[in-house]
């Protein structure tokens, strides 16, 4: 009988050590086409703001980090499911999403979203047609402003849909849309600005807790110590902290 | 890639294209035209046996197994492949690793289903959190073989079902008055006369099969689809040394022209191969071939 009492004692031993050693790789999923939070560069590696922020998070947290890229609509259901650890890739913290995962503290300010449209185009917020890519903060902005909402799966459709005439802006963040705007003359920004959303966050299981916690250091202490700012300013990613 | 790439923005014309198209980015959608064909190579085979024990099993003079052989047919054939890819892997996914959890882990305590998350425990992930990343992606592979091998292969079992019913029933008998007993009427009679039937049915599936390559997508694997989207869509200058417009149109143009070519070849081919399985057979075809050589 005391045998079998230590026997399940041991078991039950190295089965919380084996749970404390857990995370010896985390893997870090992204989207991998929005630019300049996340993209795959000429190389073919995930590359961006997030890239340099989640290797900085990761050597503070001392972490060894691996990058998965995953389509966006199946971001979450994945992270779920246990297939990677967590999602970073420019997700604003809501409470919609807040119910399903966890997030850690915001790494960027509540980004302003911005309106792009045809150069010259008399433009309709309220009662026009408004693309946005699904299961965003700003397509379900749209949804309730009252002007009508065409989504697509990725950001790029949604520029396209505006060249082609299919919806008279998009609306996705600032950031994303001001080097388009830059680099191509029949492409403008509206003056018009939105502010939805609590920041960007990176997400992680509700049952993740040590994680979350780990990062949540991480990204206080380079809040702390300016690098954060840095690293927005580099990538030209809204006001700093 | 070549030596002359250092600066994209100085070349034009050919340069910039042979530079452009040996990125580090188009090798990734090189890559992924193998993949496509791997899946091919290793799924057709699989799906066929998949639908020869299907078939083999729905004309079983034993109750339960044809009951199951049809079952399968039916349900798997019935139910939208968009939805069984969906729903199918994931679940294949958490159906393994709750097994090993199971088996490796009987004195966890916690839930496995924590709210909305799926936990096991850590040695039961399937592959393990720390594995490298090539074998995530490999399994990811063979979870999306073993799918479209089940989804095809019930199609593929319904048609061997049918092409074995369709080889005359006296070449049945006589065999059987020659004394042979069921397994050798099955295994000698049988199944080298069904293909002529078969055949018709299983290039058909083959076609349909190549065209559905880009479901691979909605199981994680990064197929020549996802990549030709990627690879087309309007680049900014300030995230890439190669900046264009929306070139959607041309990688799938590019992609239009492969899969017809690839559907062409495997047209030819498997006209020479029913040529050859016409060969001696007691149907029209092959009285016609008989007919044309004497």
């Amino acid at each position: 009988m005391k045998s079998i009492l230590l026997g399940t004692a041991a078991l039950a031993i190295s089965a919380s050590v084996a749970f404390a050693g857990s995370h010896s790789v985390v893997r870090m999923g992204t989207e991998g086409a929005y630019p300049p939070y996340n993209f795959i560069n000429d190389a073919g590696e995930v590359d961006g703001f997030e890239r340099e922020l989640g290797d900085e998070l990761c050597a503070r947290a001392e972490l060894t980090c691996e990058w998965v890229t995953n389509e966006w609509d199946s971001i979450i259901p994945n992270l779920v499911s246990g297939n990677y650890d967590t999602i970073i890739a420019g997700m604003s913290i809501t409470d919609e999403r807040d119910e399903v995962i966890d997030f850690t503290q915001n790494y960027t300010q509540p980004d302003p979203s911005s309106y792009l449209a045809l150069d010259g185009a008399d433009v309709d917020l309220e009662g026009g047609v408004i693309a946005a890519q699904a299961n965003t903060i700003q397509a379900a902005f749209i949804a309730s402003s009252g002007a009508t909402l065409v989504e697509f799966a990725t950001p790029d459709e949604t520029i396209a849909a505006v060249r082609s005439g299919e919806a008279d802006a998009v609306l996705a963040d600032d950031a994303y849309l001001r080097p388009i705007a830059e680099e191509n003359a029949d492409l403008v920004m509206l003056e018009k600005q939105e502010l939805i959303g609590g920041g960007v966050g990176m997400g992680v299981r509700e049952s993740d807790t040590e994680l979350k916690e780990k990062f949540n250091a991480a990204i206080q202490s380079m809040k702390d110590d300016g690098t954060l700012n840095a690293l927005l300013a580099k990538w030209e990613i809204g006001p700093g902290f | 890639m070549f030596s002359f790439c250092v600066d994209p923005a100085s070349l034009d014309g050919l340069a910039w294209m042979a530079c452009y198209l040996t990125t580090g980015k188009h090798m990734a959608i090189y890559t992924s035209l193998f993949t496509v064909l791997l899946l091919l190579a290793i799924t057709a085979p699989s799906a066929l046996i998949f639908g020869f024990l299907g078939a083999s099993s729905a004309r079983s003079p034993f109750p339960p197994l044809s009951w199951i052989g049809k079952a399968y047919i039916a349900i798997v054939r019935g139910v939208p492949d968009i939805a069984f890819f969906l729903f199918f892997v994931i679940a294949l996914d958490q159906l393994f690793e709750w097994i090993r959890h199971e088996i490796k882990c009987p004195d966890w305590e916690a839930d496995i289903w924590q709210g909305n998350d799926f936990v096991v425990c850590d040695i039961a992930k399937l592959p393990l959190g720390n594995a490298p990343q090539w074998v995530h992606e490999t399994y990811g592979f063979f979870l999306a073989v073993l799918t479209f091998a089940i989804v095809f292969g019930a199609f593929a079992a319904n048609v061997l079902y049918g092409a074995m019913r369709a080889v005359p029933h006296n070449q049945l008998e006589t065999a059987e008055s020659y004394g042979m007993n069921r397994r050798q009427v099955f295994w000698r009679i049988l199944v080298p006369q069904m293909w002529v039937f078969a055949l018709p049915g299983l290039s058909n599936l083959w076609m349909v099969l190549i065209k559905a390559t880009p479901l691979l997508f909605l199981l994680g694997v990064e197929d020549i689809v996802y990549w030709a989207r990627e690879l087309g869509g309007s680049k900014t200058a300030r995230f890439t040394d190669y900046p264009h417009g929306d070139w959607r149109m041309w990688y799938f143009l590019a992609l239009l022209i492969f899969y017809l070519l690839f559907t062409r070849v495997s047209e030819i081919v498997l006209d020479k191969l029913m040529l050859k399985l016409t060969h001696g057979q007691a149907t029209l075809a092959g009285e016609a071939q008989r007919k044309a050589a004497a």
